[in-house]
């Protein structure tokens, strides 16, 4: 008879057969037990956050940047709830995550006892599977199920809710590899037949106004896609541009790049996306951010479509060719197929590209990215590309709060390895940088991890600070100070008549203060010609650092696709601010 | 509202809408029943009928029987969602008027009136193959089977009759002839 091991050894267990090295959690009455049990498996390290959506958030920065799940631990009631954010997050952004939440014993459930909340109940629209283990012989089955489930087709977050209980209860433990039946997600259910593939690149050949749209999909298919594509798009000769999530997938530096796409990407790149004749969406899936109004949506084009995920294909937009793949399996098969039939096809191909090329280098000129420089003041978008200048040379990971400094920085940080970028973009979670920052650090010691934030938005998470220190991780806060929400500033501005209504935060800390009593360092730079020598010091230094870099308040980031406008036709700058239409004042 | 030229968030030209009935198979386990239900409302769905009962013991296999409405796009998406979840082994999806599917639901009446009343109820209860489950000398409970529309149009003739109460099930379906749905 193998032997009996509780609840909570169970636990452990499992996450050992996985591999796991990693916790983020924060102790509880509920988790009690599996907490107690840390201490005999040295293999697993916790990671103490200070608010379960710190922790939360640890384990997506962790998830993205390594590839693997993120592992949180947070107990019932308010730990779990804390927790919904940092999932719903993952759900949206499709990051592996697999959430272990306490629970009230199985006989108080339903009684309103201490600390009791439906977590099953209130994380099934945010988790892609959720279970509540009320025997604990079910406990390991259901945790390697979990991480399955997690890890396959679509990634995404997941919570096993055990009760107080069953984490002392004893009881049989196996460790179930493919338990799930069916794929899930319809990935491995469809295999890409040659006809598809022919047709994709007849699609190809026949275009002579091509875009290849590429997004997070390739870089949740790990780093063997991005190089595929790479390759691909050097076969083609076609421009690429790509979605916030997908950054890095492609080389940002490189002359077939037309920088990101969507509300506040460039010029040329969604002009091309409008007037293309044949748009390869790999991984991406035609997001409100990037569409705009659907019905006129690149009006001209045939449209390929590889998601991993059925469900994401005809949502949004009707496609003229749609793979359900994984990308690297269908990037693998496809490359093989073009290069057998279509020797030297880059440069046969050069003519009919040749005035696509032309058009595209005219939208280029427009310079969408530039803004005016100033000698006295610091411009938010310099200060960006001066910390790119200064951070390109060796392997630096950047997370992002959400707002004007997260679109500054996708514009302006090129980036040229997978996985090194990490930003909420479905959800937009303000407070997500710092805590992810952490997960990062902790996923790859010794590089160099900066999180670019907002002072408003690196509020909402501050409390992690006191994490970073006491694990001595030595990240970066990059904080573009300029007193606003300087996103809803920017609307405001634009859109309701310069009414800040609420936008200005009076009482702010001062953060080379607040990083000194965190018991870290804090810097500040107040004037371009002083920025080099600051970023060169904060890179410097081998413990956390608070940088409070003071940028000018009242810029604002452009290009933009104003409400109200078609899209190819967007604002490029100060200069260039129109009117927006009542009509266009309601939209979001 | 003048046309608006905005390029966000600008609802789409609409699809004509459809009525369909999609059959779900799924694992009976707890929660289950919530997941269906909370993705439809969650993402905007509608049910106008549901009918859930387990149909394997063995395998604790439940068929969840659901009358939606939706157009095109939004129906294929509903399939395809459905399908994502764990639980669910199965979904086929027919539409309203297909020629090789049963449609039935379920309705009790309860009438009072005399008897010389209660035989007129089951005269035009006549097609619907009614089944008298409870008689009193005031009053009648009657079973009757079939489609909506049909028993929609019962419980209006039936008002001025005495009917005091109904109480009716959500569709159920079945493929017609020899073969199942896999």
């Amino acid at each position: 008879m193998p032997k009996l091991l509780s609840g909570a050894e169970i636990v452990f267990k499992a996450l050992e057969d996985q591999k796991v090295e990693y916790i983020f959690g924060y102790p509880g009455g509920a988790v009690l037990p599996i907490y107690d049990e840390l201490k005999n498996h040295k293999s697993i390290k916790h990671i103490l956050a200070r608010h379960e959506q710190g922790a939360g958030h640890s384990a997506e920065g962790y998830a993205r940047s390594s590839g693997k799940a993120g592992v949180l631990l947070v107990t019932s009631g308010p730990g779990a709830t804390n927790a919904v954010t940092a999932l719903t997050d993952a759900y949206m952004d499709s990051i592996p995550l697999v959430c272990i939440s306490g629970q009230v014993p199985t006989h108080l459930i339903g009684t309103d006892a201490f600390q009791e909340c439906d977590t099953t109940g209130i994380t099934r629209p945010c988790t892609k599977h959720n279970w509540l283990v009320k025997d604990v012989n079910d406990l390991s089955r259901v945790l390697h199920l979990a991480f399955e489930v997690a890890t396959t087709g679509r990634p995404g977050p997941v919570l096993v809710d055990i009760p107080k209980d069953i984490q002392f209860k004893k009881g049989k433990y196996k460790f179930f590899k493919g338990t799930l039946k069916k794929k899930l997600n319809g990935k491995a259910t469809h295999k890409i037949s040659n006809s598809e593939l022919d047709k994709f690149i007849d699609l190809i050949k026949k275009s002579s106004k091509p875009i290849f749209y590429t997004g997070g999909g390739v870089i949740n298919s790990g780093p063997e896609a991005s190089k595929h594509l790479r390759e691909l798009v050097s076969l083609t000769g076609f421009p690429i541009t790509s979605t916030l999530q997908g950054l890095g997938a492609y080389p940002g530096d490189d002359p077939q790049f037309l920088g990101m796409l969507g509300m506040h990407g460039t010029y040329e790149a969604n002009n091309a996306m409008h007037d293309c004749d044949l748009m390869i969406n790999i991984g991406a899936r035609f997001d409100d951010r990037i569409t705009g109004k659907v019905d006129e949506f690149s009006p001209g084009s045939k449209k390929i479509h590889v998601d991993i995920d059925p469900s994401s294909i005809g949502k949004n937009i009707k496609v003229d060719l749609a793979i359900v793949s994984d990308v690297t399996t269908l990037l693998k098969s496809l490359i093989k197929r073009f290069k057998e039939k279509n020797k030297n096809f880059v440069n046969s191909n050069k003519q009919k590209t040749a005035k696509w090329w032309e058009q595209i280098g005219k939208w280029r000129e427009k310079k969408s990215l530039n803004f005016i420089n100033s000698e006295k003041i610091i411009k938010p978008q310099h200060a960006v590309q001066r910390l790119y200048e200064l951070t390109k040379n060796q392997d630096t990971f950047i997370t992002t709060e959400v707002g004007q400094h997260q679109m500054w920085a996708a514009q302006h940080y090129k980036f040229n390895k997978p996985n090194r970028w990490m930003t909420s973009g479905g959800l937009g979670t303000m407070g997500y940088g710092l805590p992810a920052a952490i997960g990062v650090q902790i996923a790859n010691p010794g590089k160099l991890v900066v999180d670019i934030a907002g002072e408003a938005s690196v509020l909402m998470t501050m409390q992690e600070m006191s994490t970073a220190v006491q694990y001595r991780l030595p990240i970066k806060i990059f904080i573009l100070n300029n007193e606003y929400m300087g996103m809803v500033r920017q609307w405001q501005e634009l859109l309701h008549e310069k009414n800040y209504s609420e936008s200005y935060t009076a009482a702010l800390p001062d953060f080379v203060k607040l990083a000194e009593s965190y018991g870290c360092v804090g810097i500040r730079a107040k004037t371009p010609n002083e920025l080099d020598e600051k970023i060169k010091e904060m890179i410097s230094i081998d413990r956390p650092v608070i940088f409070d870099c003071v940028v000018d308040k009242a810029e604002n980031c452009f290009p933009m696709i104003p409400s109200g406008k078609p899209h190819n036709q967007m604002i490029l700058g100060p200069e260039e601010e129109e009117e927006i239409s009542d009509e266009g004042k309601i939209l979001v | 509202m003048a046309k608006s030229k905005s390029a966000y968030s600008v609802p789409g030209k609409i699809g004509k809408i459809e009525r369909h009935i999609i059959v779900v198979w799924v694992d009976n386990e707890a929660g289950v029943l919530a997941r269906i239900a909370g993705l439809f409302s969650g993402r905007g769905y509608n049910i106008e009928s549901l009918a859930v009962a387990e149909v394997d013991k063995k395998k604790h296999i439940s068929r969840i029987t659901i009358v939606t409405e939706g157009t095109p796009q939004v129906i294929e998406q509903i399939n395809l969602q459905l399908r994502k979840l764990v639980p669910v082994h199965k979904v086929a999806d027919f539409k309203r008027g297909e020629k090789d599917i049963l449609f039935r639901e379920l309705a009790l009446f309860k009438i009072l009136g005399n008897s010389k009343k209660i035989e007129k109820v089951k005269k035009i209860c006549k097609k619907f193959n009614p089944v008298v489950l409870d008689k009193t000398n005031k009053s009648v409970v009657i079973q009757v089977t079939a489609l909506r529309a049909e028993i929609d149009k019962l419980a209006l003739d039936l008002k001025s009759l005495g009917l005091i109460s109904t109480s009716r099930t959500g569709a159920v379906a079945m493929t017609k002839g020899p073969s199942t749905f896999n």
